[in-house]
């Protein structure tokens, strides 16, 4: 577990959720708006989910818009702190099962659920592809898995800032802000991980803060503070946090000086196989000329075509 | 799961495996643990919520024996099963 290659210190990604558990409730902007995009991809398939696991929890913001769904019969919450785990109980008080697990380890039987979700969690973790198998194992055949991951272009412009000022200041860079997956990888991994029918997409939210430090306060709020295994421990310069916040207010700063941060949203989404599931025809199967179809004259391969 | 008695909801419990193993666990109501027996360990409860986290386990060694001989994959020593203390 403590493999060198691995880009994310899973203790710290503990650690700053433990620390944010107990105000989340004051930072969920975020947590709560793409909870209600999962909830509403959910409700756009019509059939009922009875056994649903919450992945990363968070504090149980997602249980929460659950909660009155219909058809879900058992909503199990976890996360990988034990104090999210705990204010997620809290939360959703009689309506969730809530324990602490970790999403490179669950902890479920094959075949405990008819959906898995996972609301901005996955992008910690350091083996996404294990991770995704052990989502499909524990979920029945023909279960639905839905997760969203902060990816592609999230805080580009503070990542931008940093290193700008970090060059200027110090002499060199280090990586201050996760790296994240990109949308077109997403789909290959769920088919690596023996999912059926995978689709990847995205969306875009930009929320604005008042200035670069408030983003940064924001970010650790929601125990989203940098758990990169190669950042640079200790504190950083406060000389290098004021300009990066100044060049961040300078090239983005809108008329009322506040300034916009982006967060791109990964969306994963499939099955676990099942026989019933529609599938691609095995090659020579077709029973009809595709060149009858579509009106034209057959040529065997190889053959040029004349102009 | 229920706060207020500190219990596991049994449906929570029957879903539970280990993981490390995937194996099977078995819940001691006294100790308020879970037990994986091939990975000798224990995984605490608090206030009623499994700590699934094998960093947060308890490994079963010598306390008492059970369980520790069986990930061995030999048979263990025939006298020393049934013993709690020489």
């Amino acid at each position: 577990m403590a493999d060198d290659r691995a880009p994310f210190d899973r203790k710290s990604v503990r650690a700053h959720r433990d620390r944010a558990a107990e105000n989340i409730g004051d930072h969920d902007f975020l947590l709560g708006e793409v909870a209600a995009r999962l909830s509403e991809r959910l409700d756009d398939i019509k059939r009922d989910f009875a056994r649903v696991l919450d992945l990363g929890c968070h504090g149980g913001v997602l249980g929460e818009m659950l909660a009155g769904r219909d058809g879900i019969e058992t909503l199990v919450q976890c996360d990988l702190s034990p104090a999210m785990a705990r204010q997620a109980a809290v939360n959703n008080r009689g309506t969730a099962l809530s324990l602490a697990a970790d999403e490179e380890f669950l902890p479920f039987a094959d075949g405990s659920f008819d959906s898995v979700l996972s609301n901005l969690s996955l992008h910690w973790v350091n083996d996404l592809p294990g991770a995704l198998i052990q989502i499909r194992k524990v979920l029945k055949p023909d279960g639905l898995f839905i997760g969203a991951m902060l990816g592609g272009e999230t805080l580009n412009e503070l990542r931008q800032a940093l290193m700008e000022a970090e060059l200027a200041n110090e002499g060199g860079v280090s990586p201050r802000v996760s790296p994240f997956a990109d949308v077109r990888d997403a789909g290959d991994l769920l088919l690596r991980a023996g999912f059926a029918l995978p689709v990847a997409d995205s969306d875009r939210i930009t929320v604005t803060y008042p200035d670069a430090l408030a983003l940064m306060r924001e970010l650790r709020a929601m125990g989203e503070a940098n758990a990169v295994r190669s950042r640079r421990h200790g504190f950083s310069r406060s000389a290098t946090l004021s300009q990066a916040a100044a060049l961040y207010q300078a090239k983005h700063a809108d008329r009322r000086g506040r300034i916009p941060a982006t967060f791109d949203i990964v969306y994963l989404s499939a099955w676990a196989p099942d026989d019933s599931q529609p599938k691609a025809l095995r090659p020579g199967s077709a029973r009809r000329r595709l060149a009858d179809a579509l009106a034209t004259e057959e040529r065997p391969a190889g053959d040029k075509a004349k102009p | 799961m229920n706060e207020e008695t500190g219990t596991v909801d049994p449906k929570l419990l029957e879903m539970l495996v280990c993981p490390l193993t995937k194996g099977p666990l078995s819940y001691d109501a006294g100790a308020q643990e879970l037990i994986s027996k091939q990975a000798a360990l224990a995984y605490p409860i608090r206030d009623g919520i499994p700590i699934m986290l094998i960093d947060e386990a308890r490994p079963l060694d010598d306390a008492g024996g059970k369980g520790a001989d069986e990930d061995t994959g030999q048979p263990p020593p025939p006298a020393s099963e049934e013993a709690d203390t020489p």
